[in-house]
Formats: C-alpha cells, structure tokens, sequence
C-alpha cells in the first residue's frame, strides 16, 4: 500500500517542519524513497499535520449503542483528523475487567478507523472501593487507570490505586471533583447561579481534590493526571506541586478555553458539562497557561448524549458535550487566527504532547516514522451545524459557529480512513 | 388632508344643551331616578356636561359614572397587544334606575353593546337609554338611539373625531380622512 | 402609554419598569372588577389556560384559576400526581400534549429554576411563571408591589428589608429585582448560609444582624423558613434562628419605625420566621397581600393574551 501526497504544506512541530513538499507512504510508514504509485494525494492548498490524539472520549459502547457506538465515534474522531482517541471506562457495564478491555480493543480494531485505547475503571463498578485487575487489564491493553465521571473519592483508595500502578508505567488520571461541594450543582457557582437560582459546582469543589490527589502522588512518588482541569486554583496548585517535584500532568477542554459561564444559556443544556463553563478569571489563566506551555494537553471530553436526554430543562439533563469534531477548527478560528497563540502550539497540544504523556509515537515526517497525519484546509469556512456531525449526538455547545479549518483527509497507518465529502 | 369639520364650538355646546333638554323632556317624572353613564374616554365627559346642564335646568343633579368597556369588547383576539384600561365609575346602585349611556360617536354599535353588557353586570336597571353626540350610521347591530345631536352618514374610510375642552383643549367634530380606530 | 408588548411572564428581570407599572395600573381596574356584584368579566371568553403545577401550592394555584374564571377563561389543571410525569413524561411532553389541544396560555410552577423560560422557547402558548425553584415568582413580586403602591402611594425611595432564607427563596429574588426597579431601597437578611454575598451584585445592601435590617425601615418583607434546611446544614437548628432572626414584638419595639409594615409571602409559620401577634397585628399587611394576587393575575392574563393567544399581532 503506498500513498503519495504531492505538494502538501508540511507542517511538523516535532521535527521543526514547516516546508511545502511531497510525503510518501508506504506500508503505514514514512519512507524517504519515492517510489511509483497511482495513489496520489493532491496536497496543493493543504497543510499536513500529525494526526491529533484526543486523551477523552466517551463512547457510548456497551449500554448506549444509539447514543454513541465504535462505529460511530470512530467516525467523528477521523472526521475531526484524530488519529488516536482514548475510550473512558463509564461504560455500562464499565471497563472494569480485562474482558472488557478485550471487548473494545477487538471491536475498534474491527471497525479499523481510528486506533482506540481504553482505560480502564480503576475500582471495580468505578465505585470507588476495589481495585480493578489493573496488571490483567494492562497486559491486554488498557492504556490508563481512571474512574472518570467520578472522582476516586476515598484517599485511602486513591493512594492504593497510585502505589499497585508502580513500575508499570502507566498513569491515574483524575477526574477531579468533590462531589459533596459540587451537591446538586449544575452551572458554576458564582453570581450568575445564584441570580438564575441554580444550584451551582464552586471551583474549590475542583481545586480541593486537586491539591489532596498532588500531596498523596507526592508521598509515594507517584504520577499522576489530571482531566479536565478548569479553575485558577487548579493551575497554581498544580505549579506548586510541580515546584515540589511531583510528576503532573493535566488537559484542558477546548470548551473551557473557549466558552465561560456568560456563554451559558440556561434553556439549552449544550452548555451542561462537568466541569462547568467557569469564570472569565478562571477561563483567563486557562489560556495564559496554554500560552506558557504550562498545559499538557487539549482533550475534548466528547461526551454523546442523545438529543431525548438532552432535551430536558437544564438542571435535570446530563452533562456533557460532544467535541472531537469541532476541536481543531474552533480552537484555530479564536485562537491561532486571532494571534493567542502559534499553529505550531495548537498541534503540539492537539497531537505531540499528549503522545508524551502517554509514551505514543505520533505522526512525524521523518523516515520510518508512523503515517498517522491530518491535512486540513485552513482557509475553508464552514458553520457548525447539526447536520455536519458524523457523532450520532449533536449536543456541541457551538452550533452556529463559523469556524475556519477543515479536515480534508485524514491517515491512520498509511491508510485513508476520511476524506471530505465522503 | 382634506379635513371636514362637522361641528365648531358652538355647535358641539349647542347639541349637548339640546340633548340634555330632550333627556329632561322625557324623563320629567323621573328625573330623580336617572343616573347618567358615559363610556370612556369622551362619552364621560359629555355625561358629566349633560348633568350639569339637567342640574341647571331643573335643580337636581343626577349622580353621574364611567365605564370602560375595554374587558367587553368582543374583538379582543383580533386586535393584538392589550389596551390599557380606564376605571369603570358607577357612583350608585343602578338597580331599578333609569340610565341614560352616553357616548361621543355612534357607528357599528358594537360599543353600545359592550357597555350594555357590562351596565348589567353591575345592576338591573328600570330601563337604559342612549344618548350620542353624533350618529355617524354604518350600524352592524340592532341597536337605535334615543337621543341623538347631529346625525350624518359618513363612509367607512372616513374618521369622525370629537375633540372636548377637558381632554382636548379644544372642542368640535372633524371628520378625517386618517386611519380609524386608534383606541 | 405603550401598549403591553411581552408574549410572556417569565420573571421580573424581563420587565421594563413601565411594563411593572402597566401591570399594576391594570391591575387596580382588575380590583375594581372583583368588587362589583357580578365579579366576572367576559375578557377571555375562548381562552384556554392550563395550570401545571409540579409543586404542591393550593395558594397559588387558587389564586390563578380564580383570576383566570374572574375573565371567563376555560382553566384545565395538571398537578404532578395526576399528570403522565410520573410516568416519566417530560416537561416538553406535558406542553406539547396540551398545546395539541389548543391551551392559549400556560400557568407553570416548578421545582427546576428555569423551566418557564425553556418552556417559552418550545412552545407557542403564552407562559407565566407561577414560581420556578429558587429563580423568580414574578406574580408574587407583583403583587407585593401593588400593596406597597397601595399602601405608600409611590415604591420609589421606600425602605425595604426582606428577611430569612434569602438563598432559596424566588420571591426575595423576583421582589428585589422589582423593587430596586422602582427605585426603592432593599436591606436583604439572614444567616450566611442563607444569604452568600453574590446578592450584594444586585446593588442592595446585606446584613446577617437582625437589626440592621429592622432600624428605620418602611417595610420588613419576612420570608418563610423551611424546616427541611437543617438538614443540609445551613441552620444549626430552629431556636437558633428564631433567636437571632425571628421578627417579633419585642425587637419592632426596640428598633423598628411606629409606622412599619409587616410583609410576608404566606403561609406564615407562626413563631418561626414571626411571632404570632406580629403577623396577626396591626401591622400586617398579609391578607392584603393575598386579595392583590388575583387582581395582579387577572391583570397578567388580560395584558399577555393579546400576545400569545390566536390573535394576530400588530
């Protein structure tokens, strides 16, 4: 199987590209050596990127096939120029056993678009009391350890889960929240909550896990990652255990770099997720973070949820918000176009460091190097509309948008698995 | 525009003291039992001139009120936005009265019959008369008055406006070619 | 004056402060309505409105559909434990099945802060919040508003103190709105628990001291206390509150005016948020207060079916 893909703007933050030429593929990988091929990709007007690596997805599979299944999110990943997604285990039943770890690594790999790491529960029912079969789950594939969705609220539990992981290699990641704070919240506490009468989640339900997840991977020289992350307070926490030496990693969501609480129109529950749409303050140092290189990684937390659920008054819908398709172009349009900050950040964000955290190779333009790559018309604008999606949900919070940045292709191994307008 | 003036001051003060005289005519053995009620907003100022003038007539002043037919009209869910209201003013029990209801212009009648049904609500009364300033014709429903100023067919697309000192500053009939029914 | 132009009464918030006035002024006609020997008028003939209530409320719901019958409108009652809601049917299930009946304007109270002004975007029927959570009730500000017109003649410049659990109450909020509105000056109190400082955004005064709230002030608007929040913690317990927070006798005769009033939005629980012989005395302008809830509905009814019903607009 080989590709050529002629007069391609590539632009490769890792190995310092930024150069118009050809690439040439052969059997999934970067080969310097041209050879003859009908398979001819007209680059001209394209940039080439490393595909992106989204860290947090939620499918829907098993217990919500209709809402989102391997089929689908595979999809809307390679529609959104992914290569690579994470599944989170809030499955039902949850990723809590290595069967189901089997269970998805042998359904995406059926369904062959987009390669699909699992992590697993890191408590058994994601309740928070047993560990799950971690090593088991390892040796077939899991990629991480979370009880995303929830917290792992008992400190006791956390630092058993932090210690058992020792040596493996592979990383806790936290979803960062005391529930008892966050109580029937559904909004960001603040003036605007307590003007509109809505239960609200304060940031220091956010913050105050934080700090206690940083002191606990700091006694036992633990790693540990953040989801999610979206207050002020999280951020100097977080520098402060770093100062400290502790190993942190975290993402932020593009909806929380893009959107704040004065986003939130509180008769349409696309602007429901947790971590709620913060403060303008909060959603300040989120950016100033991202400026500094201060951040990990951009994941979209893509969460489906049908349009029945969805459809309800704001504090009884679920949270979560759909994103793999509309990360890239929304984040380029504000803020690449906008001068917040370089192309060449956004993919480092959007595709090489989230690699690292994770110990993945991405795509590179380099000989023998993966051909995972995304090539995007940066001057194509399209709206944000219902009908684009190829997610069975169309819960987005940026409907209507006009965003510039379109994925034209995307290659997974070599392999053309999108091609706009197919 | 074309303006037409029916009546001057003069002839406005002339036809309210002709009225009066008829409604006295009429009621002189009951006199003490009538009560006057003109509908809002020029029919209860004509009504408070009627009494006046009875008063200056004969000595008795008959209590005098007014209503606003607004919660009465039958083109309610036609018009769009709500009027305002005014006060509906009854100053006695109308029961076994006489009411003379006064208005400025009479023309579909429809009017009339709002405060019809309104006057009922409050009482039962002997019998209800209607007094108007101008009858205008272009009658939609049965309904005839018993005294009338200045009667004169006017067209449909034609406004007849009653200006008063009270409320106007002035004071006569123009007959206006502008759209009809700014309430 | 203009004419009332709102398809919706969705909370204080959305009402200009002429609008507030339109209200009021109709609603002193709507008075005189109730006082006549037939006290029915046949305003809404033909309009039918339909009163969902998710949360139990006799007062209130009485209160509507007397003002509703007072125009002649049809009324058709939902109430949760009648309703297909238990059945799990949704908000927007419930509407659209009414509306599919041809219901002009929608009465709702709920428990989920919001759900009017979601309601409004879905349907075409008119809605009015009857009170939802802890957001507004719009008709009770409104008839607060109509009492202390009646009483003082103007709100402006009127000293107002509303008292109690400010966090969960819509009628401290859809009242201060209105109130500040009209340009009268609001002291909102309580315990800390009940009263976080996101208030002082309104532009009002707070205080967790009684006095405060009682020294030199035309009007003590108290707000019921529910009995449930010691459990959430936000009150050690009731003598605690009732210590330091219930108006009674002896703190009006120490620090309030001669003249003050006593408001509350009923029901009263007697030596609780008010002693006895305070929301029972002279001062008392409780019972007023329920008369002028119907006079304001009817007004509301009358002013927003010119909008929302099959009339056309303008």
């Amino acid at each position: 199987m080989k590709i050529l893909i002629k007069n391609v703007r590539i632009f490769d933050p890792a190995s310092g590209i930024d150069e118009e030429g050809d690439v040439f593929i052969k059997n999934g990988i970067v080969s310097k050596k041209k050879e003859e091929t009908r398979n001819i990709i007209e680059g001209k007007g394209l940039y080439l990127f490393p595909a992106f690596i989204d860290i947090h997805t939620h499918i829907r599979e098993p217990g919500g096939e209709d809402i989102e299944n391997f089929e689908s999110a595979s999809k809307a990943a390679v529609a959104g120029g992914y290569s690579t997604i994470f599944m989170m285990p809030n499955t039902e039943p949850p990723i809590d056993n290595d069967g189901m770890v089997r269970f998805v690594v042998k359904r995406a790999r059926d369904v062959g678009l987009v390669k699909i790491y699992p992590v697993g529960a890191a408590t058994i029912g994601r309740r928070g009391e047993r560990l799950t079969d971690m090593r088991a789950m390892i040796e077939c594939g899991c990629i991480g350890f979370s009880d995303d969705g929830s917290p792992v609220k008992n400190p006791r539990i956390l630092r058993r889960i932090l210690e058992y992981l020792k040596g493996t290699g592979i990383k806790f990641i936290e979803h960062p929240e005391d529930t008892e704070l966050s109580s029937d919240g559904s909004m960001n506490e603040g003036s605007l909550s307590n003007k509109l009468g809505v239960p609200g989640i304060p940031w220091v339900s956010e913050a105050s896990v934080v700090i206690r997840d940083i002191l606990i991977a700091e006694y036992l020289s633990s790693p540990i990652h953040f989801a999610h992350i979206s207050t002020e307070a999280s951020l100097d926490l977080i520098q402060f255990g770093r100062k400290r030496g502790v190993k942190i990693t975290f993402e932020v969501t593009p909806h929380h770099l893009l959107l704040d609480e004065d986003n939130v129109k509180i008769t349409d529950s696309n602007f429901k997720m947790n971590p709620p749409l913060r403060s303008k303050r909060d959603r300040k140092a989120l950016i100033k973070a991202l400026k500094k290189g201060f951040v990990n990684a951009i994941a979209t937390d893509h969460a489906p949820h049908p349009l029945y659920k969805k459809e309800l008054e704001f504090s009884l819908a679920p949270f979560g918000v759909i994103g793999l398709e509309t990360a890239f172009s929304t984040l380029y349009t504000e803020f690449v176009r906008k001068g917040v900050i370089g192309l060449n950040e956004l993919i480092e964000y959007m595709s090489v460091k989230p690699a690292g955290i994770f110990d993945l190779k991405t795509g590179m333009v380099r000989d023998g190097a993966p051909a995972d790559f995304v090539l995007i018309d940066l001057k194509k604008k399209w709206k944000i509309t219902e009908d684009k999606f190829h997610s069975l949900s169309r819960n987005s919070p940026f409907l209507g948008w006009d965003v510039y940045g379109r994925v034209v292709y995307t290659i997974v191994d070599g392999k053309v698995v999108y091609k706009e307008g197919d | 525009m074309g303006n037409k003036k029916l009546l001057d001051r003069d002839g406005v003060r002339e036809l309210i003291g002709s009225l009066a005289s008829d409604i006295i005519n009429r009621n002189r053995k009951n006199i003490k039992n009538i009560c006057i009620i003109g509908i809002r907003n020029r029919g209860d100022i004509l009504a408070e001139r009627l009494a006046k003038y009875i008063y200056k007539e004969t000595g008795i002043k008959p209590p005098v009120g007014a209503i606003d037919i607004t919660l009465y009209r039958d083109d309610l869910t036609t018009i769009g936005p709500r009027p305002l209201i005014g006060p509906s003013e009854i100053p006695c029990s109308i029961d076994n009265r006489i009411v003379i209801l006064v208005d400025d212009v009479l023309y579909t009648g429809r009017t009339v019959r709002a405060a019809l049904d309104e006057l009922v609500d409050f009482g039962r009364p002997l019998r209800i008369e209607l007094a108007v300033l101008v009858d205008r014709g272009g009658r939609e429903l049965p309904i005839c008055p018993d005294y009338v100023g200045i009667k004169e067919d006017i067209d449909k697309s034609l406004n007849v406006a009653v200006y008063l000192e009270e409320l106007d500053g002035e004071e006569g009939v123009i007959v206006k070619k502008e759209e009809y029914g700014k309430v | 004056m203009e004419r009332f132009k709102q398809k919706h009464l969705l909370g204080i918030e959305e009402l200009s402060r002429d609008e507030i006035d339109s209200i009021l002024d109709t609603a002193i006609i709507m008075k005189s309505v109730l006082e006549r020997r037939i006290k029915k008028v046949p305003t809404l003939r033909g309009i039918t409105v339909a009163n969902l209530f998710f949360e139990p409320s006799t007062r209130t719901l009485n209160s509507f559909l007397i003002a509703e019958r007072r125009l002649s409108a049809d009324t058709i009652n939902v109430s949760k434990s009648f309703s297909s809601v238990l059945k799990g049917e949704t908000l927007l299930d419930t509407a659209r099945n009414l509306e599919a009946m041809r219901v002009d304007m929608v009465v709702i109270r709920h428990s989920v802060p919001c759900s009017p002004h979601y309601l409004a975007e879905r349907i075409s029927a008119s809605v009015i919040n009857a009170g939802d959570g802890a957001h507004e009730h719009p008709t009770q500000a409104l008839l607060d508003m109509l009492t202390l017109r009646e009483r003082f003649g103007n709100i402006e410049g009127l000293k107002v103190s509303i008292i109690g659990d400010i966090l969960h109450s819509r009628v401290a909020r859809s009242l201060t709105i209105g109130l500040l509105k009209k340009g009268a000056d609001v002291i909102l109190c309580g315990p800390p628990t009940f009263l976080p400082e996101w208030f002082e955004d309104y532009g009002v005064k707070i205080t967790y001291n009684l006095k405060d709230a009682i020294v030199d002030r035309d009007v003590i608007y108290v707000l019921r206390i529910q009995r449930e929040r010691q459990d959430a913690a936000f009150l050690p317990s009731l003598r605690e509150y009732i210590r330091y927070y219930s108006v009674n006798r002896d703190v009006l005769n120490r620090y309030a005016r001669k003249d003050v009033i006593i408001m509350h939005p009923g029901p009263v629980n007697r030596g609780v948020e008010l002693a006895p012989d305070v929301a029972d005395g002279p001062w008392s302008l409780i019972l007023h207060q329920v008369t002028n809830g119907i006079a304001v509905r009817m007004a509301i009814l009358y002013l927003l079916s010119g909008i929302g019903s099959s009339g056309g607009v303008e």
